[in-house]
Formats: C-alpha cells, structure tokens, sequence
C-alpha cells in the first residue's frame, strides 16, 4: 500500500526501485481525489501533469544517482507557506486570489531536497485557531471517528489541521506545517501523527505569511519520529533572509532516533497536573512515564511554576504581533480589494469584507493591548511573565534532559463544540502554548487510543537547539507504543 | 478592565476595520470575556524582570549595505488588485 508507507520506508523503496515516484505520486493523487471532499484536508490540489513531472524529474535522479534526502516524496504543504506561481490563501478570503511571485526558504529547502509537492493544505484563517474551523474555505475533517459514530465529524486540530487530516488518511506521506502556540503539535495528536515545532530559529520563517514572528515556527508532520527527523533536515538551515534564522549546523536529526535513552533525566512538570485533566489523559501520561523508566531513563518531578500564565500571555503577545503583521493587508498592494470613496475607507471595507471573525477579534484585541494606555499594563506586562515562563524551563533544564507532558488536554472534538466561548477554544492550547513563548523545541508523539477509540499523544520537549534528545525520546516512546492505527477514513480502507 | 462601546469603536478605527454600528456590541462582549481571563496577570509579580523580546536564541547580525531585494517591480505589481502602468492606485486623497 504505497499511501500508507513512512518517508523512510518510501524512499528505501525508491531507492532500490521497487516502485517509482511517479507510482508513489500517482496513488497520493487518487487518493486525494477519493478522499478530498470528504475530509476537506486540501484547498489547492497542483495539476497532476505538474505533479507527474515533478516525480518524473525525481525517477530521473533516482537513475542517475542524484536523489536529495526527501527524493520523490509526496507530501503535502500547509497553505500558509508562499509556493511560487501556486495560490497561497492562508485560508483567508483576503488572499483568495494571491499567486505569490517567489518560493518561502522552508519549501524551497524541500524542493531541493526533492519532495513532491501534492497541494496546499487546509488551515485556520491565518493560522488562527486550534480546531480548523476557521477556514474560509470550508472546516477540515478528522479523519478517525468515535467508535460507533460514524456520524459525528471531529475536528482535525488546528491550524495546521488540513496537514494532519492528510497524512493521517493516506492522502501525503507527510506535510509541513507551522506552530505558533500549538498549530502543529495539537493537530498531530488529534489525528495520530507525529508533530515536531523546532526550536525557534531553526527553520527560516521567510516567505511563510507572518502571523506572531516572535512564536512563529515551521515544522514537519510525519508518521513516524524518524520522518520527523529526516524531513526537519530537508527543511533547516541558516537563510540571511530572516533575521532571527539560527546559523549553527544542522545535524542529521533522523540519526537520533534508536538511539538509547538510557540515564536521560525526564522531568514531569507538576503544574501540568491541571485540574480537572480528563482520566484517560493521566492514565496515559503515566503511561508513558512507565515506558521511559522501563527503556532506563530517570524520572524527577519539576516545577514550572508560571505554567498558568502561559496562555493568558499568550493572548497578549499573539495577537499583538498579529495585529502589526496583518496591517499589512491594505487592498492596494496585493490581496482582496474593495472600493470605497476614501483612502481610509478602502482600508476599512476591505479589512472588514476579507478577514473572518476570529482573525478580526485578534487584529482588534492586539490594537487594544498596544493601544496608548494599555501597552505597559497589557503587553509589556506580558513580555515580563514571558522571560519568567522561558526561566522556568532554563531551570528545569539545568536538572533534566527533556520534559514529558500530555499534548492536549482531551481527544478531539466533534464540530461544532467549543464554539461560543473563545476562552475555551483557547484552553485546548494549555499544555503546548509554554513551550512556543519559550522557544523550545517540542514533539508530539500518538502513543493510544482513549475509549473512544481516538488517538492521544505525548508531548516530549527538549532544551533550546536540542532536538536530537527530544527525538531520542520520542523515539523510545514509539516503540514502547506500538502504535499502528489508521483512522477509518483512510486510502487504504475498503480498497 | 472593560471595554466600553466608544472603546471598541476606537480600537476598530485604529486598526481599520470597518464594524457596522450592529457588530460593535457583539464584539465589545466578545473582545471583554477575553480580556476578564487575561486580567489573572495582574497577580504575576514582575519587579525588576526584564521583558522578553523574539526568544533571544540569536543576537542580531549586520548585513552588507547593498539593494539585495530590487529588480521585481512587474511582478510584485502583478499581485496587486489594481494598477496603472508601474504604479499602485489609491483613492484621491488631496482635494
């Protein structure tokens, strides 16, 4: 079943041509066009004759000998990453139509490498949202079901939702996506993927459309630990385009994975213990706790003592970098436009006509917070608790090697839920969002399914540029796992 | 602290967002029940800590001083929704 190969195992078999990447590319093409309107996990599907080509170029490579680290693999593309001469929307009506002129450094970095490109995936407008309902293009859909209810349509996560969703049922063998307070990691463990954000810094954030820069991260999302690793390299680097880029040396991250974990200290955060965390999260929390004793790591009990003001930080600082971003978004130099007698009523008609409601609440919460006033009591407060939330983990990390968390505080939901009060949306964010306001690298691994039957992660996160030891870990707790589940609603089923 | 209606309306004015006079109020207690969450700072004690600006990971580096971005003018224009010749087109804005 090509659709339900990792990135490793595909390109083994590319490699000694057991099947080609035209073959590879053609399944992912059928697949999408069987499963798409169901799931809703792409907006843009490319040409297959442009598609075709692209894994033809990449069977020409294999014959010569030539083939990059991501050689023929199709994937998927968050559709927040510009791609040249391909719409890239955001999932924005804003940007509806906006063909960008150039190619960001991350998918450049995967073209190089030799990935397949199959679409632009699905997101929350901007990647504002943590459940993929706020699309202008339609919600995506989880792919797995409650057991015995078929009916009821999850949410895939978000924003990065349209990637899970897709890699999940067999329609990529893997897809990019970002994270700013979660976008990548929650949507992982709602679906049954892997999700790794980088630390800050390590993939340049050129050319993917700027939500909160000082948060914003690109990331691969696999189905295995490994894949993570081997697409993280393809997707790394120094680029003098971005000010914030990390110029150290990109490790060969997959070689992390089997190696042993034997001494590692895991420190368990006891702020994490909310109140209220559902049973099943704790059971397989301690779960994974048992798995790392038994692979010979050491388990302390930390403190993150300003783990509750991670998310309230969080909805200062987001959307006040939002807010500066997106005023960018005028109607005269790209984008939506639409008319009005004055200037400042051009500005207003288009902002008010292109940007959906959660989008529009945080352009205006960040105007507030940054407004004359409110800057010292919202945001520069904010920015102190923000150093206090980075020394809490500096200090942890002087006495352990990587921290172990639950990803989400529950499995996902159905559509529909959460939906009035935006504080609740927001909570689903509780256990990622302290670790994007410190930059940390953080990983999500699938280890079960709760009693439902949906699947429930861990999250592994690790020091600044420290990856390989979240990876190492991440690892050991996928073979400890075992987890090979498909969702019901994959390429592979009822074929 | 809470938002009144003349407050929103000024905070939508400043970030040019044009809200018709029945979404203000929707918004208002929107924009509120959000605000009355991240109000729980108030209790965090930040003397003498320094704000924390990007995730400092890198220090700022200098470039060369030389035009690396130039030479694109027909196809940053192209992504324009309207144009005349190499220009951008705003409404008249001097009388």
């Amino acid at each position: 079943m090509l659709t339900g190969l990792t990135l490793t195992e595909a390109r083994a078999g590319l490699a000694a041509r057991k099947f080609s990447a035209r073959e590879l590319a053609q399944a992912h093409l059928d697949a999408i066009g069987r499963l798409n309107t169901a799931l809703n996990a792409y907006i843009t599907v490319l040409p297959e004759a442009d598609v075709l080509a692209s894994a033809d170029a990449a069977d020409a490579r294999y014959a010569a000998g030539t083939a990059g680290i991501m050689d023929g693999l199709p994937i998927g593309v968050k559709d927040l990453f510009c791609t040249k001469g391909v719409r890239t929307t955001a999932a924005s009506k804003m940007l509806a139509e906006f063909v960008p002129p150039y190619e960001s450094t991350v998918t450049a970095n995967l073209l190089n490498a030799g990935a397949v490109f199959l679409g632009k995936t699905n997101l929350d407008e901007f990647a504002m949202g943590s459940a993929n309902i706020n699309s202008a293009f339609g919600p995506a859909t989880n792919p797995w079901k409650r057991k015995g209810d078929e009916a009821t349509a999850l949410v895939p996560g978000g924003s990065s939702g349209g990637s899970s969703a897709a890699v999940a049922a067999g329609m990529a063998l893997a897809a990019t996506g970002t994270d700013t307070g979660g976008s990548i990691r929650q949507p992982a463990a709602y679906c049954g993927i892997v999700g790794l954000k980088p630390t800050y810094g390590r993939c340049s954030r050129w050319g993917t459309i700027a939500f909160a820069s000082s948060l914003d991260q690109a990331g691969p999302m696999t189905r295995s630990v490994a894949d993570a690793g081997l697409m993280l390299e393809a997707m790394a680097g120094f680029d003098a385009k971005d000010s914030t880029s990390s110029n150290r040396p990109v490790p060969a991250f997959h070689k992390a994975v089997g190696k042993s974990v034997k001494g590692l200290r895991v420190g368990i955060p006891a702020e994490y213990r909310a109140p209220g965390l559902p049973a099943e999260i704790v059971a397989m929390w301690e779960q994974g706790i048992a798995w790392l004793k038994a692979a010979g790591c050491e388990v302390v009990d930390v403190s993150l003592p300003h783990t509750r003001y991670g998310l309230t930080t969080y909805y200062i600082i987001a959307p006040a970098e939002c807010s500066s971003n997106l005023a960018r978004y005028d109607g005269i130099r790209f984008g939506l436009r639409k008319d009005a007698p004055s200037l400042d009523g051009v500005y207003e008609a288009t902002r008010a006509a292109g940007f959906g409601q959660e989008v529009r609440n945080r352009i205006l919460m960040g105007t507030y917070v940054l407004s004359a006033g409110y800057y010292d009591a919202y945001y520069l407060k904010a920015q102190k608790v923000r150093t206090l939330i980075k020394r809490d983990f500096e200090n942890a990390f002087e006495n352990v090697d990587v921290l172990l968390t639950p990803t989400a505080p529950s499995a996902a939901f159905a559509q529909g839920e959460n939906m009035d009060d935006p504080v609740q949306m927001y909570l689903n964010d509780i256990f990622t969002v302290p670790a994007s306001m410190a930059g940390v690298p953080a990983l999500s691994v699938p280890v079960g399914l709760n009693d439902a039957g949906l699947p429930l992660g861990l999250q592994v996160i690790g020091k600044h540029f420290d990856e390989e030891t979240v990876l190492s870990i991440g690892g050991a707790l996928e073979a400890a796992a075992g987890f090979t589940h498909t969702p019901s609603v994959h390429a592979g089923a009822g074929a | 602290m809470s938002l009144d209606l003349a407050t929103t309306r000024r905070i939508a004015k400043l970030a040019r967002i044009g809200l018709e006079e029945n979404e203000l109020e929707a918004t208002r207690q929107k924009l509120n029940g959000i605000l009355g969450w991240i109000d729980q700072l108030a209790e965090v004690d930040v003397t003498g800590v320094p704000p924390m600006v990007g995730t400092e990971t890198e220090t700022l580096r200098q470039r060369e001083d030389k035009v690396t971005d130039g030479n694109c003018r027909d196809a940053l224009l192209a992504c324009a929704p309207e144009t005349s010749g190499p220009f951008y087109t705003v409404p008249k804005v001097v009388e």
